[in-house]
């Protein structure tokens, strides 16, 4: 009988898992996470979970019974020691074994640690977890109660929301960030300054290019941050976002190409033809070679979706323009395409008056778009980017020209 | 609890209890229901979970903000008078038996 086994139980395992049975997939699913609980949304882990606006049930995507009732085997807690290709069966931690006939690889992704003395301190805590959130929500009222700051060693996504959910919960806090501006990885240097201006006004003290020395510990327990120019601050919660690491050691140990994850192709098909994986854990090729490693929702949904159709012969590439989104504040943040390699960027709007837009083109044709409380513009640049549409980047840069035109009559190509 | 009548694109009807204060996406996608995609979660940063409510019990739901009325402008299946984001409706029992329909396509 066939049976898929999907390792990972979070969004792209979940995907998968249904899009199997939406598919015609009548033989037998069994979905594995090594967390205690079944599929939950991660992005208000940082948001409104932290801030206790919404309950554990809410976080839950399916409620208990529905996967059975699809007939996917949901099994937590369940960790998965090796893959046996050869023989296609998946070794549990338990000494139990699976046999598979299609295997989706969704294991995500662990947060770099800090290799630093006192990084292990309890009240040092990185995100990726309902747990770990959990217990940084429990450190933050702690941290409320004794007037103790909240240190955010690096300046990415999580750490800036988390310390935009720090400020509104009342706590001072510190975000020290290695390179020269917030959020480098994804945002143009435009929209880094803006990011750095919004929470230097909620209070937030934002250090760039600050390098971390060590964490003093007293008691057990970590005390304050020391940056390599000499000074100390104190603190109550440090929260660690300096990246993550992907999950890929299985897919290695079991010989598949992995290069800071489980290299796929736009079908997400691997070199095996029984194995596919999706999310956090993969590096996609793309046409000129080179490997995307992208860390999302929209990535592990639309993976989920492939490593599933590929499985039932029906490859289903991905090539749709990602996108991303980060809620700061009061001001939505959301990005369409990719703005890497990007050769001019234009400004839409004022940066000083929110919504604005931040254009990004590659010899004059729109790769990506960033947009700040502007979400018209941004489902526009969706639709122009996936039709292979384009502004030019004085008609980007013109409020007066309306961008919807260019959907309506489509140039001849 | 407030019982909420999803219309499925097949025309399955699926009957969820929802706990107040939830979204209607979440008692739905929670409850299994197919027909909403909710990618973002909740966030209405997505527009997929457009649903279509009881037209003749429009005036009793809270009207949708700028965010969801921007997002509402570029959904997947024709928007009608009666769309809306189900992750922005909360669950009251001001809607007790409220009929949703979801509609064929969100993306």
């Amino acid at each position: 009988m066939s049976h898929v086994v999907i390792v990972g139980a979070g969004q792209a395992g979940l995907v998968a898992a249904e899009t199997l049975r939406a598919g015609g997939f009548e033989g037998a699913i069994s979905l594995l996470g090594d967390e205690p609980d079944g599929p939950y949304h991660r992005p208000p882990l940082s948001k409104a979970w932290l801030a206790g606006e919404i309950d554990a049930a809410q976080l839950t995507m399916r409620a208990p019974g529905i996967l059975a009732k699809k007939g996917i085997s949901l099994r937590t807690a369940t960790a998965v020691r090796a893959i046996d290709r050869a023989a296609r069966v998946v070794r549990l931690a338990d000494g139990s074994a699976l046999e598979y006939t299609g295997l989706v690889l969704a294991t995500g992704a662990t947060p770099r640690a800090l290799p630093l003395p006192g990084a292990r301190s309890p009240n040092v805590l990185a995100l990726r977890s309902r747990d770990d959130a959990t217990a940084i929500a429990a450190r933050l009222a702690l941290c409320a109660e004794q007037a103790r700051p909240l240190v955010v060693i690096g300046g990415g996504f999580i750490g800036m929301e988390v310390a935009a959910t720090a400020r509104k919960k009342g706590v001072d806090v510190t975000v020290l960030e290695a390179a020269p501006r917030l959020m480098a990885r994804a945002l143009p240097p435009v929209l880094s300054d803006w990011y750095a201006t919004l929470h230097r006004r909620h209070g937030v003290e934002v250090v760039l290019g600050a390098g971390v020395a060590g964490i003093d510990v007293e008691d057990g327990l970590a005390v304050a941050v020391r940056t390599a120019d000499g000074a100390r601050r104190r603190c109550g919660l440090v929260l660690v976002g300096v990246g993550v690491v992907q999950n890929d050691a299985l897919a290695r140990e079991a010989g598949l190409a992995c290069d800071r994850g489980i290299i796929v192709d736009d079908c997400c098909r691997t070199e095996d033809p029984a194995i596919t994986a999706a999310g956090d854990c993969t590096a996609r090729r793309l046409a000129d070679g080179t490997l995307l490693r992208l860390e999302s929702v929209n990535n592990a949904n639309e993976q989920g979706k492939s490593a599933a159709t590929a499985l039932l012969g029906t490859p289903r590439p991905f090539t749709g323009a990602p996108w991303f989104w980060s809620d700061q504040y009061d001001c939505k943040l959301q990005m369409a395409g990719l703005s890497a390699g990007a050769d001019q960027t234009v400004v839409r709007g004022s940066t000083d008056t929110p919504p604005f837009s931040v254009f990004h083109f590659r010899a004059g044709r729109l790769v990506a778009a960033d947009t700040i409380n502007a979400p018209r513009e941004h489902l526009l640049v969706r639709k122009l980017l996936d039709a292979g549409l384009s502004p030019t980047p004085q008609q980007a840069a013109d409020t007066a020209f309306d961008l919807n035109s260019l959907l309506a009559a489509p140039p001849p190509r | 609890m407030t019982r909420i009548v999803f219309v499925e694109p097949s025309g399955r009807e699926a009957a969820v209890e929802v706990p107040d204060g939830w979204s209607l996406m979440q008692g739905a996608t929670a409850g299994g229901v197919d027909g909403i995609v909710a990618e973002c979660g909740g966030s209405c940063a997505c527009a997929t979970c457009h649903c279509y409510v009881e037209e003749a019990r429009l005036g009793e739901l809270p009207p949708p903000g700028e965010a969801e009325l921007a997002m509402l402008e570029n959904v997947a299946a024709p928007r009608q008078p009666n769309s809306r984001l189900s992750c922005q409706v909360k669950a009251s029992s001001a809607l007790e038996g409220l009929r949703v329909v979801l509609p064929d396509r969100q993306e």
